[in-house]
């Protein structure tokens, strides 16, 4: 499977998404916001950023761009979508996941190295790794206040939508290791269907040894439909 | 024509920015407030249309675009003449 890696005006980590995709063997195509085509055999990822200047609220406006609906499209045919940072914001935006990512509790813009905790090994994103697992991977965001109403909560949890939540770097899930005061300490969800990930986390700036750790390759390989070497 | 829409976040939905703004309020001795919320307000000019029908699109916008209707309610205000 190919990935679509889409630009939109102020995105600036899909460079980073295809160095980290052709790390891992792959060759993504970029696609510009204003063209409208995902071909049914793409994953798309949505990369970090600041699409439109954040202007409104994170994604509002990139939601309306013209290749969304093509990336709405690939999601209901069951296609995969990993939208990160920025991506999971837009993603947010756009309906594809449920919820709302606001400003951080503490108001800063957090970059950082984050630990997190793999809540469900049961999904195509975090196939790679055991239940509860800790991973490194780095933060760099403002607004990933990860907020939803109550009963959507619940269903997330009751649905095993949550994939990974902030935690100390012994795996505990705590108030203090929480960046950005989400609620449950979510850093990144799936949808109900299963093919569509959002996380504010950078999993492809943790793909390489020399980069700080390889923590994020697992994502990006189990979205990209590669197995857990046994 | 000009259409008025403000932006709030809602009741349910912490406001860091408005709590950082109540402790500076409070800092300057008014100690009398209790509470800062802090939202958008965002004009826009309009000429021509009929205003039913702007009134419907324009309730439209201000939910799916000015708005997030997760985490913000809004207020339409349309004013007509000058």
């Amino acid at each position: 499977m190919r990935f679509a890696v889409v630009q939109f005006p102020g995105s600036n980590c899909d460079q980073d998404c295809v160095h980290a995709l052709r790390v891992l063997g792959q060759e993504p195509r970029i696609v510009w916001h204003q063209e409208t085509t995902i071909h049914s055999d793409e994953g798309v990822i949505l990369p970090g950023g600041f699409s439109y200047g954040d202007y409104l609220r994170c994604g509002a406006i990139a939601r309306f761009s013209p290749i969304m609906q093509a990336v709405k499209a690939a999601a209901d045919r069951g296609q995969v979508v990993v939208g990160i940072c920025n991506g999971f914001q837009i993603l947010c935006e756009a309906g594809l996941l449920p919820g709302a990512l606001t400003r951080n509790e503490g108001l800063h813009f957090r970059c950082e190295t984050s630990y997190l905790r793999v809540e469900n090994p049961a999904s195509r994103f975090t196939s790679h790794y055991l239940t509860g697992q800790t991973l490194r991977l780095p933060i760099a965001h403002g607004e990933g206040c990860y907020r939803a109403e109550p009963d959507v909560l619940q269903a997330l949890e009751a649905n095993q939508q949550i994939l990974f939540r902030y935690c100390d770097a012994e795996g505990r899930v705590t108030r203090q290791a929480n960046p950005n005061g989400s609620s449950l300490n979510i850093a990144g969800i799936r949808n109900l269907r299963g093919n569509v990930l959002g996380m504010m986390p950078h999993p492809e700036r943790a793909c390489e040894a020399e980069m700080g750790g390889t923590d994020g390759r697992g994502i990006l390989l189990g979205a990209a439909g590669i197995g857990r070497p046994i | 024509m000009k259409a008025i829409v403000t932006v709030t976040l809602k009741p349910s939905i912490l406001d860091p920015q408005g709590e950082a703004v109540l402790h500076a309020v409070q800092g300057m001795g008014l100690k009398e407030v209790k509470s800062v919320r802090i939202g958008k307000h965002i004009e826009l000019e309009i000429q021509g249309g009929d205003e039913t029908t702007l009134k419907k699109k324009l309730e439209q916008i201000s939910g799916e675009l000015l708005s997030n209707p997760v985490m913000e309610n809004f207020h339409l205000d349309l004013r007509t003449g000058g």
